[in-house]
Order: structure tokens, then C-alpha cells, then sequence
């Protein structure tokens, strides 16, 4: 079983749209190192004072160093499942992948679907499924690197697994996290789900073409987010007809 | 459920630690800022132990509260939610304690 993520039977499985087959390798960093008992038999304390994650945290850690040698700057999406991540996505393959390379790596428990959208757009994807897991980790998103085999000088979106509770926790190498949220989902998210918003570097207020139509206060979301973590930049779009997203992508620029 | 990979993180660190020799108890520090629910870990522990050198091993969890020091008024305080914020009103704040998130040690037969 995997230390990082607990994977087994249930499989992780890392594919791309035109390879369905490849499995999650775990071969980096699983060794062990076995130090053979010695003769005794009296109970002692041994004392680890070690951090939990430190092997997710180095492998991601080697990840970053991976991707800023080649100057590929990588951010880590996250939202709770319908945000409208893998439609932010879309748009902003059409609109910036003349400027710069930009590939995906897509997290979620199963199914192909979202990488076949991305595909369409031309972008180069990878799929990871997490199986029973409800977040990526450095290693997942190592062997996704592997097969996705970005260009230097990419940016890569990696598409988190929508939850907004787990994925808080684990470092992926990323260079930024960015929290979305969409209007119809109530102003206090970000009070409910403190430890994601608290970890974002920028919050997109998505789908705000649907502001007439539900009761969702910007201002008071925007209040809420400035006392979760008053570094966050926040932007408000709506990657359905377009409007402000040169806001999210001058926050890209800036940032990549 | 993130308390299942965490927890499985510590009992491989563990296992490995023990070198064969059975684990008696588990010390982990867990700060109430990590978004790690301690009875769902204590729960995870018991299942993740099956079948390794730590089976039956006790689990104990030194809980350390949250607290901060603000930059504005300079006082130290504890803080019972998410929102790290100085009574003074100002976010400018140092976490002091409450991100740990550690193996502490353990006691081996």
C-alpha cells in the first residue's frame, strides 16, 4: 500500500484519453529502509518527532524542483464537485494557449469524462482516478508529470478532485492554489470550509452571470474571505459568457 | 476522509520505525488547525493496524489548541475557531500553535 495516500486494491489509476492503461507506479521514494531488530525484550519509547505528511511533502517538494527547472509553473485547482473548474478550464485553453503551452492533469475518482474535454480544446491531458481517494497527493501528481510530460515553460492546471475538505491538506509541488467557488452555492462557503480558503492564494467567485437569479452576496463573501485569510486575492467571472475573466487572467500572468 | 491516508502515513512510518518489534502505543500531535478530525483518526488507526506489527496498539492524540500573536497589539492569544483572527480585530497574526501535525514517538515490546 502506498504511505502517501493509503492507495491499494482500490487503484489509482493515471491515464491519458489515448492510453487507458497505465497504472500508478509507486516505484519513487517507496523504499524502506529495514533496520533488523536487535536481541532485547524490555518495552522502550522511541522518539520520531517526525511530520506526518514529511514523505508526501518531500515528494512533492522534489516535484516543484522538477517543474521550476524546467520553468513549468503549475497550479492546483480546487472546489467542491460543479464549481465550473473543467469549464473554466475550457476558456482558458482557448484564450491563453497561444501565448504560452498549458496541459492539464484532471482528478477525480473515476470516469474519463473530464479529461475528453479538455482533450478537445488540444490541450496535452492526463486523467488521474483516484478510485475510493478523495484528494490528489505529490505522488499521484509525480506519476501524472511522468505520462503528462509537459513542455518547459508550461503552465499546468492540475484539476483537484472536488471536495472541499481534503485537499487542503496535501501539497503537490504546485507553485499556487486557487479556491473556486460559484454564486450558486451560498455566500458562507468559505466560513463553513475555513481550511480550504485559508490555504488559497486566490479565491474566482465563478458563474456570476447567475447572480440575478440566486441569493448570493458578493460583498459579504468577499468579507468572509478577507477574515479566513486576508492575503487571498479574490476575483469575480463568469466563465460562461466571459465576463471579468481577464481579471483571473491577469492574475495567471502575474503569478506565472 | 483525508484522516485515512494521514493515518496511514503515520502507521507506515511506524511499522517501519519498529523494525519487526511489536508497537505498544502511538504518540501523534495533531494542532485544531489541521482539519483532522481525532476520533476519525482514532477510528482509522484501529483498522489501518490490522494485520501489522502495531495491531492493538493504543493511540494517543495530544490535541494542541490553536494560538496566535498579533502584530498589531502584540497580544498572545488562544483561539477556539478557524478564523485567525486577534480579539484586537486585526488578521495580521502569527499562528503560534494549532498547524501541528506530527509522530511524536512510540513505545515498541
Amino acid at each position: 500500500m502506498c504511505a502517501t495516500c493509503g492507495c491499494g486494491e482500490a487503484g489509482v489509476r493515471v491515464s491519458s484519453p489515448h492510453d487507458h492503461d497505465h497504472n500508478h507506479g509507486h516505484d519513487q521514494d517507496h523504499g524502506h529502509q529495514h533496520v533488523h531488530p536487535q536481541e532485547h525484550a524490555q518495552p522502550r519509547t522511541i522518539t520520531l518527532e517526525q511530520k506526518v505528511l514529511a514523505k508526501n511533502d518531500q515528494l512533492a517538494e522534489r516535484n516543484r524542483y522538477r517543474l521550476a527547472e524546467r520553468h513549468i509553473v503549475a497550479v492546483n485547482l480546487m472546489s467542491s464537485p460543479g464549481a465550473g473548474k473543467t469549464t473554466l478550464l475550457e476558456r482558458t485553453i482557448r484564450d491563453l494557449s497561444s501565448d504560452r503551452p498549458i496541459a492539464v492533469i484532471e482528478g477525480d475518482q473515476e470516469t474519463l469524462l473530464d479529461a475528453d474535454r479538455i482533450r478537445r480544446t488540444g490541450a496535452p491531458v492526463v486523467q488521474v482516478n483516484t478510485g475510493a481517494g478523495c484528494h490528489l497527493d505529490a505522488a499521484m501528481t509525480h506519476d501524472a508529470l511522468d505520462a503528462l510530460d509537459p513542455a518547459a515553460g508550461s503552465l499546468i492546471f492540475i484539476e483537484n478532485v472536488g471536495n472541499l475538505v481534503c485537499p487542503a491538506l496535501f501539497d503537490l509541488g504546485e507553485s499556487g492554489k486557487v479556491v473556486i467557488i460559484s454564486v450558486t452555492e451560498g455566500t458562507d462557503k468559505p466560513l463553513k470550509y475555513p481550511y480550504m480558503f485559508a490555504a488559497a492564494d486566490l479565491v474566482v467567485v465563478n458563474k456570476t452571470d447567475l447572480l440575478p437569479y440566486v441569493d448570493f452576496d458578493l460583498a459579504a463573501c468577499r468579507r468572509h474571505l478577507a477574515a479566513i485569510n486576508p492575503r487571498a486575492e479574490v476575483v469575480a467571472v463568469s466563465a460562461t459568457t466571459g465576463d471579468h475573466l481577464g481579471d483571473w487572467y491577469g492574475w495567471l500572468g502575474a503569478w506565472a | 476522509m483525508h484522516e485515512l491516508s494521514i493515518t496511514q502515513s503515520i502507521v507506515d512510518a511506524v511499522c517501519e520505525r519498529a523494525a519487526g518489534r511489536p508497537v505498544l502505543s502511538v504518540k501523534v500531535r495533531v494542532g485544531t488547525l489541521t482539519a483532522v478530525v481525532p476520533e476519525a483518526m482514532r477510528f482509522c488507526f484501529g483498522v489501518v493496524v490490522e494485520g501489522t506489527v502495531a495491531e492493538g496498539a493504543r493511540l494517543d492524540i495530544d490535541l494542541r489548541p490553536a494560538a496566535t500573536h498579533c502584530r498589531t497589539c502584540g497580544a498572545d492569544s488562544e483561539i477556539t475557531d478557524p478564523i485567525v483572527l486577534c480579539r484586537c480585530g486585526s488578521a495580521d497574526v502569527d499562528v503560534v500553535s494549532g498547524r501541528e501535525l506530527q509522530i511524536v514517538s512510540m513505545r515498541v515490546g
